[in-house]
């Protein structure tokens, strides 16, 4: 009995039960197919998340963020810049108490290089509805390529608690779809061709 | 040398009593200490609760409840008060009557184990003072830079120390309990299991240490800076492993009612043990599986500390799962009940408040919590939930429908047993764990549910009303919030009730005189240490195979429409 010392002192000694043995056999299998499948998931899937990361001073990071928003700023919402990165390029999003700042527009199915950092605490990167949920450090520059596969206007909210305003933390992706986006480049460009 | 020289304190004679129903003898000084320990956690249980109510309540959008500023002191205190001080002084109870008393010992040192219940019950005090000043709503983790007051840290520090003492104390009473001869062979399964919960305590204590004092420093700012993504590893450490002290603590407790109810044995003490083992041997790198959205972190590091580390003692919890249903069956059909594939299970004492409770927390451990933890211990699925409150949802699973109802259930058997006094209202006894386990299952379910539609976890207002740039949750994940918040009500009377037959059976139960016979009675001879013990020989178990098939079932299922949905995703690399 489990209340009891067992039956031989030498307990190692004692029978596996056969239907144990199988249920270990299983459980074991199942374990190396799970690891297993985490490795190929890094050959066969599209959603793996980057270790690329950089120390950085918060300030550092903070100017860069600046210079990137200024350089591709096209209008500006609620006070606060949207930049639209040229695909391909490297954009910058910053997490302060408390908000995601700037706004991007990106365009579907091109990649970028998003820099996330935080200039204070950390926060919680979540795309939503998307659902795509990264942490954020002050100190860490992460540098993830993503490429969005629906258009549309999207939230990232704030989902590691940083304070008392953190339920207010909130940011913006807009994604365009490409012949649109080109289209109204072409507008912009004031249908100069 | 003997235990006693060893920890410096010398005991005073030991009282014993020999226990009528189990034939144990009991020392009396480990006896105060465990009714002392259980009693401190069910008040904390109950303060915790009273705040994770509150929580819930202003987490169900049509009603929330607190302003923001109390919601998150609330749900810090929520955290400390029920993962930490419910549950630890709780598992000293354990260790003190997984040693002394089934060992027939006398407790080691008790003045020493009394310095440390006093030193956990100041840290536990000062924990809820410091959180009720309101500078500390740091949550239990507290993530640095964001900072808490140092007396914050230091209730922490205080109340571990005060469980390094207990542990110290259970392994004191082991020694002397060898020494003294008072037990024949090997220590019992459940003692076993205590003692991989201790071991691991230890460990777990000493992350803590590592981390929490220089955090402490720093808040009193004699250290300039805390690294956040070091202090997570090391944090986790302790976070991590201190998660499985609670499976080790709450699978020994499941060993220990189906002995005491059912008169079950293991199938085979050989693999029952070694599966306790896994948890010492593979967890503490398990810690990794914190971190996989964290930024920095090599791939293969993930993957070598998830899968091999944590998959070998996901091992062991789904060996604990076959051999505890699997212990029942053999004993049932040895009962007597042997018809059809479950008449074992139909006939098992269902209205027995210990029993019901222990095998609804084995179900709901395995099939809610253990699962998802799987699936969020996975390295690229974690992105779809790090952080939103399908996390709260996982650890409901683990650690309230899970560890909180096994130790409710243990409860039942402590008050007669340990203090001696007849139940008072069974009728409410009897329905306690039902009520708990079906709320606790509901809000882990419900929360997991939000957390796939994105709500994020530690979070005020799912509308964003106050934001500057808006956003709107789905229409299913306020849904999900609002069952959410009618399943904390019912777990919350769940636990009400808990609380009320506890106390009330504390203060005015009948007491139990010789002769007595129990309202709830334990199995003929259940504890009775009788001379044939030992494992199951060669029992045929029909049902129990079809349930672990169902559960293999839903797990593989279940971790594969994960992938699905990570597959549909944006792509990043
Ligand atoms: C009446 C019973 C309970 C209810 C209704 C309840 C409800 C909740 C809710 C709604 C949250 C908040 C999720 C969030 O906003 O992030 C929460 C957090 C939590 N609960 Fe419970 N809970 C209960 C019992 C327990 C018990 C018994 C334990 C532990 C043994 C527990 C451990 C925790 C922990 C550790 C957190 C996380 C706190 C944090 O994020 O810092 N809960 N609970
Ligand atoms: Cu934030
Ligand atoms: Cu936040």
């Amino acid at each position: 009995m489990a209340v009891t010392p067992p039956d031989k002192r030498i307990w190692w000694n004692e029978p596996i039960e056969r239907v144990e043995l199988v249920w270990i056999v299983i459980a074991f299998l199942w374990g190396l197919f799970m690891f297993f499948f985490m490795i190929a998931w890094h050959f066969i899937g599209q959603q793996n998340l980057s270790s690329e990361a950089y120390r950085i001073a918060p300030s550092a990071f903070e100017e860069k963020v600046d210079a990137f928003a200024k350089k591709h700023q096209v209008r500006e919402e609620k006070g606060i810049p949207v930049a639209k990165p040229p695909a391909g390029s490297d954009v910058y999003i910053l997490g302060r108490l408390w908000q995601w700042w700037p706004i991007l527009e990106l365009e579907k199915g091109q990649s970028y290089r998003i820099h996330l950092s935080s200039i204070d605490w950390q926060h919680g990167f979540s795309l939503q509805p998307t659902n795509i949920n990264i942490q954020v450090h002050p100190g860490y520059e992460h540098v993830i390529s993503l490429t969005p596969t629906q258009s549309g206007e999207f939230g990232i909210i704030c989902n590691e608690f940083c304070g008392i305003g953190h339920h207010t933390m909130i940011g913006k992706i807009y994604v365009t779809e490409p012949k649109k986006a080109e289209a109204g480049q072409r507008l912009a460009d004031g249908g100069k061709q | 040398m003997t235990a006693e020289t060893v920890i410096g304190a010398v005991g005073a004679k030991a009282e014993f009593r020999t226990c009528q129903y189990t034939g144990l003898k009991v020392d009396a000084a480990a006896q105060k200490l465990i009714i002392a320990n259980a009693v401190a956690a069910v008040v904390f249980l109950l303060l915790g609760g009273v705040m994770g109510l509150l929580v819930a309540l202003t987490r169900w959008p049509a009603v929330h409840l607190l302003p923001a500023d109390w919601f998150y002191l609330v749900l810090t205190g929520h955290g400390a008060n029920v993962l930490l001080f419910w549950i630890i002084f709780f598992e000293m109870a354990i260790l003190y009557f997984a040693s002394a008393v089934l060992l027939n010992s006398r407790l080691a040192a008790p003045k020493l184990a009394w310095l440390g219940f006093l030193l956990m019950i100041a840290g536990a005090v000062m924990g809820n003072v410091a959180v009720l000043q309101g500078e500390s709503s740091v949550m239990f983790t507290s993530y640095p830079p964001m900072m808490a007051r140092p007396h914050f840290y230091l209730s922490i520090i205080l109340f571990a120390v005060g469980a390094l003492i207990g542990c110290g104390i259970f392994f004191a009473t082991l020694v002397i309990a060898k020494e003294e001869r008072t037990y024949e062979g090997s220590i019992p399964l459940v003692t076993f299991g205590a003692l991989t919960a201790a071991i691991i305590a230890v460990f777990t204590i000493a992350s803590g240490a590592v981390i929490l004092i220089p955090t402490m420093l720093w808040s009193m700012g004699l250290i300039s800076d805390i690294d956040p993504l070091l202090y997570k590893v090391v944090w986790w450490g302790m976070g991590h492993s201190s998660q499985q002290i609670n499976v080790s603590a709450h699978v020994s407790i499941w060993y220990l009612t189906a002995a005491l109810l059912i008169g079950a044995k293991p199938l085979s003490e050989k693999v029952s043990r070694t599966a306790f083992l896994m948890y010492i041997l593979f967890l503490q790198l398990a810690s990794a599986h914190h971190l996989l959205a964290e930024p920095g972190l090599d791939a293969s590091w993930k993957i070598v500390n998830t899968s091999y580390m944590m998959y070998l003692a996901v091992m062991g919890s789904m060996v604990h799962g076959l051999t505890v249903p699997g212990a029942i069956e053999a004993a049932q059909r040895r009962n007597g009940f042997n018809r059809g594939m479950f008449e074992w299970l139909r006939k098992a004492p269902w209205g027995h408040p210990a029993f019901s409770a222990m095998f609804l927390s084995l179900v709901f451990f395995g099939f809610i919590g253990g699962i998802s933890g799987v699936v969020l211990g996975t390295e690229q699925l974690n992105v779809l939930m790090h952080n939103t409150i399908y996390v709260p949802g996982h650890f409901h699973g683990t650690v309230v429908a899970g560890t909180t109802l096994a130790f409710m259930g243990a409860t039942y058997l402590v008050l007669p047993l340990i203090f001696q006094r007849e139940i008072l209202w069974p009728k409410l006894a009897k329905m306690q764990p039902y009520l708990f386990g079906i709320g606790a299952a509901g809000i882990s379910l419900f929360m997991m549910g939000a957390g796939t539609l994105g709500v994020a976890r530690r979070h005020w207002d799912i509308t964003f009303s106050d934001a500057n740039l808006s956003f709107a949750h789905s229409a299913g994940a306020f849904l999900m919030m609002g069952l959410n918040g009618i399943f904390a009500i019912i777990a919350a009377v769940g636990g009400a009730i808990y609380v009320v037959v506890v106390v009330g059976t504390v203060l005015f139960g009948e007491k139990i005189k010789g002769g007595h016979k129990l309202t709830f009675p334990l199995h003929a001879g259940g504890g009775a240490v009788a001379s044939h013990y030992g494992s199951e020989k060669t029992p045929k178990l029909p049902g129990t195979i079809i349930l672990v098939t169902i559960f293999f079932v839903c797990f593989v299922l279940y971790y594969f429409i994960n992938w699905k949905y990570l597959s549909e995703l944006w792509l990043f690399r």
